[in-house]
């Protein structure tokens, strides 16, 4: 990866197509004295060529509707008739709704529980089997397996069986043998969103703990070996060297996994619909009941502010974050 | 990487190459208290990790009255393999299959031509507007994918320029499946590493562009596109919210993830555990038979967001 530099420099002498022979094709390849001609008859056509479905589908897919999306923002549209330009109106109308308050505070609620439950686990799940020489393969297998259930399955599962609230759902009935519950896990405001959590844990950990299996096998082993012989304990050689060493995964990790939370929208759609009482409304659930949940079209303009500002909060937040931990997972 | 795998095999000799050295796993509070934890972990592991999945295959098999009644009790009266084929045929599971895989296979094919070209131009080829297309995409990576979905609905339902809706339509996800500057990036970087003086001495060698990218460079990234095509179809595998959105009306067109939730009010659970248990045998199979790049490319994502 570090040789990037070292040949990331002019190509040599490129060869034009077996075409073109002329004057264009002798010239050395510098942009500046090329003339036109040339660049529409040698190697950039070529690569406009092979560029165009990449410009074609991301100026279809991505660049436009990005622009778009800052433009609804500001429009007032049913889809039908020309959109209108309506000002701020839209962010106002987001701000002023009573839930978007409560679905900021949700998705924050759902973001902290997250990190809570899946920050700390698959790193001390990490370096237990990274000392494992023999069942390492069948440790991260394990744990990844999960990660591959298609989300859509492994809510249903959750949720029809293992949540059931009745006495013969899957946790109610190992709850049952000790004399408790049963409890209605999606039913309560107060265990909805602990309960989503915890399925959304259950889901994602495992490709977590491979990002650190892979980080682990990176330390410097001589650093463990030196304090070895000096007679370090274990809490200490993790604590000074492979806390230190994987700082900067831990970093990246640690954003990835607050991106990923603050967009959380198949565990509240299809578990609790954003109930009960509002308790599982999350912003991008709440995006969706603007754009798809009265009749189609009118909340458009609702829906592109608040995605806008989501957009823009977690463009500013990572930005913010790598600036304040820059120093620290560099050294 | 290289000098510090190289440096681990002449370590100490006390040095097992890991965190803990052979004296510390001499130590029997150490031994204990490690030891235990990985026992500990490993019994979490089976029962976190492939309880679920065994519970499912389990509950797919069993009468819908014996799950309902107790589902930890283990095939009290008998298995019901009819589960598996009224689900396939009754609740017509083999069509969404069906239909799962055609969006899969043409996600993959768009993401593929998409990331390999666009990757071969920004590394290889390397026009002077490549740099400026470079900036452009990777500015797409700070926007998330979803909070397009008001403006890409919008596009696919009335398209600016061509007057033809694409709702219900495959091409709706087929296409915008390729707008993902990861792949482009994760091949680029691929392609970056390749060694240049094949490309140089092909090129003096008269080979055109066409040539250098059939025949040196697709040849060369066998292994990445082998992690993007595993991630490519995973990923449109799970996928549930935009074709819930674009494939509304059509039922008999919709994939898996979207029509499990619709049939789940009337179809009994027996049934319901079987077609959950077939949507991800697809993924579970390939993820066994492909372990080694799923967990490689995932370590190697993990690597290049860094």
């Amino acid at each position: 990866m570090d040789n990037l530099d070292v040949i990331s420099g002019e190509p040599a002498t490129a060869s034009e197509p077996v075409a073109v022979v002329g004057a264009a094709a002798a010239k050395p390849r510098r942009r500046d004295r090329r003339s036109p001609l040339a660049w529409v008859r040698g190697e950039d056509l070529a690569a406009l060529a092979f560029a165009l479905p990449m410009l074609v589908i991301f100026t279809a897919f991505s660049w436009y509707p990005i622009t778009r999306l800052v433009v609804l923002s500001f429009q007032q549209t049913n889809l039908i008739d020309p959109p209108t330009w309506v000002g701020l109106q839209n962010f106002r109308d987001v701000i002023g709704d009573p839930l978007f308050a409560t679905a900021v505070r949700n998705t924050a609620y759902f973001a902290v529980l997250a990190l809570l439950f899946g920050y700390p686990i698959p790193l001390i799940a990490a370096v237990l089997i990274s000392e494992s020489r023999r069942f390492r393969g069948i440790y991260s297998a394990l744990a990844y397996l999960p990660v591959v259930i298609p989300p859509v399955v492994g809510v249903m599962l959750w949720k029809y069986v293992f949540y059931e609230p009745s006495s013969v759902g899957l946790f109610n009935t190992v709850l049952g043998w000790f004399h408790l519950g049963p409890y209605g896990w999606l039913q309560s405001p107060g265990t909805a969103m602990p309960a989503l959590v915890v399925e959304s844990t259950w889901a994602n950990a495992g490709a977590t703990v491979i990002i650190y299996l892979a980080a682990l096998t990176t330390v410097d082993t001589d650093l463990y070996d030196a304090a070895s012989v000096d007679g370090a304990g274990l809490w200490h050689k993790v604590w000074h060297i492979t806390l230190p060493q994987l700082r900067g995964v831990l970093l990246i990790t640690l954003i990835l996994q607050i991106i990923g939370t603050a967009q959380v929208f198949l565990e509240p759609f299809l578990f609790t619909s954003g109930g009960p009482a509002n308790s599982t409304l999350t912003v991008l659930l709440l995006v969706y009941q603007y754009a798809f949940g009265n009749s189609i079209g009118v909340g458009f303009g609702d829906a592109a502010a608040l995605s806008l500002m989501l957009a823009a909060f977690l463009a500013v937040f990572s930005v913010v974050f790598m600036r304040v931990t820059r120093s620290w997972s560099t050294r | 990487m290289i000098s510090l795998r190289l440096r681990r095999g002449d370590a100490t000799e006390d040095s097992t190459g890991g965190l803990l050295s052979y004296t510390d796993w001499a130590r029997r509070d150490i031994k204990l208290l490690f030891g235990s934890a990985q026992v500990l972990l490993l019994v979490l592991l089976v029962l976190i990790g492939l309880g679920p999945v065994v519970w499912l295959a389990k509950g797919a098999v069993t009468p819908t009255i014996d799950t309902l009644r107790n589902p930890l009790a283990l095939f009290p009266h008998g298995v019901a393999w009819s589960n598996l084929s009224d689900a396939w045929s009754k609740v017509n599971v083999g069509r969404y299959f069906w239909n799962t895989i055609v969006l899969a296979l043409g996600s993959w094919f768009c993401q593929i031509v998409v990331a390999t070209t666009g990757a071969f131009v920004l590394s290889v080829l390397r026009p002077a507007w490549g740099r400026f297309v470079n900036v452009l995409l990777l500015g797409t990576l700070f926007v998330p994918v979803v909070v397009l979905i008001v403006p890409l609905y919008i596009e696919v339902v009335h398209p600016p320029l061509i007057h033809h809706s694409f709702a219900e339509s495959y091409w709706a996800i087929w296409l915008p499946a390729g707008a993902s500057a990861f792949n482009v990036v994760l091949m680029k970087r691929f392609f970056d590493n390749l060694p240049q003086e094949l490309f140089e001495a092909a090129r003096i060698d008269g080979a055109g562009p066409v040539r250098l990218f059939f025949s040196i460079v697709l040849p060369l990234s066998k292994p990445i596109l082998g992690v993007v095509s595993i991630f490519a179809i995973l990923a449109e595998w799970k996928n549930f919210l935009w074709p819930f959105l674009v494939l509304t009306n059509s039922p008999d067109r919709q994939p898996l993830s979207v029509r499990l939730p619709a049939i789940q009010a009337q179809t009994q659970l027996g049934v319901l555990l079987a077609s959950m248990l077939i949507a991800s045998l697809v993924p579970i199979l390939g993820f066994l038979i492909f372990q080694r790049s799923f967990l490689r490319g995932s370590g190697f994502g993990g690597a290049l967001k860094g």
